[in-house]
């Protein structure tokens, strides 16, 4: 049976036109780009069609797009660049709730004698713009702020922070890669100097990335070798991933409307009613500024880890900001940062939907969920519990 | 994604003695719901006999943390409370087949309830919480609760000592201090006494004294940890050593060669130094 996958955020199904599109390149068509001969060579062509399809998702020029390995890799190139190109500026801003590629990153910089200021969220998630303009100054080589959470879903103010950065003259990066695919993106407008995303999160395989850097943006490469990728990024092309990414962008592009309004209404339904059924449940994050396909929900008195197995016992996939998923033993550090009680944060379930869930799929996990957080909440020491059958 | 046994998981989907007993004779409370686990165990004790005749509990936290509660109530039913004493968080993990390693702390946990319930019982002051001293604040874990389950599972890291009772795990501010209750424990104290040497030693004496207690006692317990040492020379009181294998990389080096110091001191001679090579 196939499982009810809830966890797109975490990744994301390879699209069967995708898969189909990549595979000559794990065949017959093995040759590396930078050959002379045609065999090879010929790839070349094939990678640039693959790279005018992911910029025309955000809008951006083909000689703006930059292939790499993954979004951590993107990351921590844009923000080492801005760092390597502007070696007299010593100030790094970014929010407490990045994604670890750039969070450790900061605290990486922070090691190494770097001034870097992490901004904090209000209770809803909503990213704290005083502090923001507080703490930009002439020596901020750069900004990194995610286009939207990856936990709750939350979209940051990306065109405002731009427009505030631009005019102050300081390197502007955003990590997208959530965002990417799920929301139109669209760099004419949006005033940004560079912008990650990630294959697997929008249909393609695991092990591509993509950095976007604006025209005209001093740019210092990561990872030093060859000329691929015009000397900004070396090491041999993953061909056949960079096609898949060109055609899950294509793919992304050309049905964006239709498919956010669907996914939408899908989560929707499933946060109306498992909030519905459910007792001591609450959303977490800013409902008004947020990702389609993402709710958190938190479910008191019980545990993440306890609910996900037990729907996985049904084949049900999703995730959680509890301690005990993490093997870290601390808790969601977004969740922590908005203020969420402790409580609620162990109990709290990231639900991530895709273009490829239905209607019966919700169906099936606003009937199971509740009898389960019932069932744990019997074995709960703080439960006082009722919870209302589904309709 | 956990290695939970099979064990785990029927206890986990379908635990035994959910619940509370009524009118218990005991009652033992732990964790909290902030610390992301906590237990309540009730039982009904046989005053004449001393038998546990019911155990029902009540457990918020994950899969490891409800079967290993499950399990402990099966455990000790129908044992006495002082053959119920007897049963370690070993005991827990072992009747599951084993726990992963980072969720040790969960059989930690039935065996904390079971001691607050049999305190309870028996009517006996529980330590005041004043004079417990926290070591993680994170998760208030008490330097006692470190060195009681340090000495009771043989824990001699502090990635060990993280993964059964959780110190160490928050912020990590901690981690010094349990180092230092490690080395309190390991390297200082708990070592076989050996006899005091004579006053006064030949070079000869000296140096076979050193050679043995080298080979006896440091050398085991670094190879317990994937380390290794060897000795180079003795000059006068100068003790020449080469770290070998994990030690070699080991950020905790000088840590070594001090506590091999602290213990030449102690058993050959108040003015050795010992220098790695």
């Amino acid at each position: 049976m196939n499982p009810i996958y809830l966890d797109n955020n975490a990744t994301t199904a390879v699209a069967p036109e995708v898969r189909e599109e990549m595979l000559p390149y794990l065949g017959e068509l093995y040759g590396n780009p930078s050959s002379m001969h045609t065999f090879g060579g010929q790839l070349y062509r094939k990678i640039e069609e693959a790279r005018a399809k992911v910029a025309k998702l955000i809008g951006a020029e083909p000689e703006e797009v930059i292939f790499t390995s993954c979004g951590t890799e993107s990351d921590n190139t844009a923000i080492m660049s801005a760092i390597e190109s502007y070696p007299h500026k010593r100030h790094f801003v970014t929010t407490r709730v990045e994604h670890p590629a750039v969070l450790n990153f900061g605290k990486h910089l922070a090691r190494k004698g770097y001034r870097v200021t992490f901004l904090p969220v209000d209770t809803l998630g909503r990213l704290d713009m005083d502090a923001f303009i507080k703490a930009i100054d002439d020596d901020t080589a750069v900004v990194s702020v995610m286009y939207a959470n990856n936990e709750t879903g939350v979209i940051f103010p990306i065109r405002e922070m731009g427009e505030i950065l631009k005019e102050r003259n300081i390197l502007f990066h955003t990590d997208a890669v959530q965002a990417g695919g799920k929301i139109p993106i669209n760099v004419k407008e949006l005033p940004v100097d560079m912008l990650s995303l990630s294959g697997h999160k929008l249909h393609a395989p695991k092990g591509v990335g993509v950095l976007y850097v604006r025209k005209g943006t001093r740019f210092y490469p990561y990872i030093i070798g060859g000329h691929q990728e015009r000397g900004r990024r070396a090491g041999t092309e993953n061909v056949a991933s960079l096609i898949a990414m060109g055609k899950a962008c294509e793919l992304a592009g050309k049905n964006l409307l239709r498919e956010e309004e669907y996914v939408r209404k899908l989560r929707d339904k499933l946060e109306t009613a498992l909030l519905q059924c459910c007792q001591d449940a609450r959303v977490n994050g800013d409902t008004e500024h947020r990702l389609p396909n993402t709710t958190n929900i938190s479910f008191e008195y019980v545990e993440g880890e306890a609910i996900l197995l037990r729907l996985d016992e049904y084949n049900i996939c999703a995730s959680s900001g509890s301690a005990c998923t993490s093997g870290s033993l601390e808790p969601s550090h977004v969740l922590r940062t908005m203020g969420v009680p402790f409580t609620a944060i162990h109990g709290s379930i990231r639900f991530s939907l895709s273009r490829y869930n239905n209607e019966a799929e919700i169906d099936r996990v606003i009937e199971i969920l509740p009898l389960i957080i019932k069932e744990l909440r019997t074995i709960s020491p703080f439960a006082r519990q009722k919870i209302v059958r589904p309709k | 994604m956990w290695e939970y046994t099979k064990k785990v998981k029927e206890f986990f989907l379908h635990p035994k003695n959910v619940g509370e007993v009524e009118n218990p004779d005991a009652v033992g409370e732990v964790g909290s719901m902030i610390c992301g686990d906590a237990l309540k165990l009730t039982l009904k004790i046989d005053k004449e006999t001393g038998k546990i005749m019911d155990a029902k509990f009540q457990t918020f936290g994950c899969a490891s943390a409800i079967a290993s509660s499950s399990v402990l109530t099966e455990l000790i039913k129908g044992k006495t409370v002082d053959e119920a004493m007897k049963i370690s968080n070993q005991d827990i993990a072992d009747y599951l087949g084993g726990l992963p390693r980072e969720k040790m702390h969960c059989s930690v946990m039935g065996r904390e309830a079971l001691e607050a319930a049999i305190v309870n019982y028996r009517g006996e002051k529980e330590l005041p919480e004043a004079e417990e001293k926290i070591i993680c604040k994170c998760f208030e874990v008490s330097e006692e609760k470190i060195r009681r389950v340090a000495r009771e599972n043989h824990l001699t890291t502090v990635e060990e000592i993280t993964n059964y009772t959780k110190a160490g795990g928050g912020c990590g501010s901690c981690i010094p201090d349990i180092e230092a209750i490690l080395k309190d424990i390991w390297y200082i104290k708990a070592v076989p006494e050996m006899p005091r040497p004579p006053k006064k030693l030949t070079n000869l004496q000296k140096i076979a004294l050193i050679q043995d207690i080298i080979e006896k006692e440091i050398r085991p317990r670094l190879q317990a940890d994937g380390g290794d040492l060897e000795l180079i020379d003795v000059d006068g009181n100068r003790v020449v050593v080469s770290l070998r294998a994990m030690c070699v990389a080991c950020p905790m080096g000088g840590v070594t060669i001090e506590g091999i110091q602290e213990k030449l001191r102690e058993l050959v001679s108040e003015d050795i130094v010992v220098e790695a090579e």
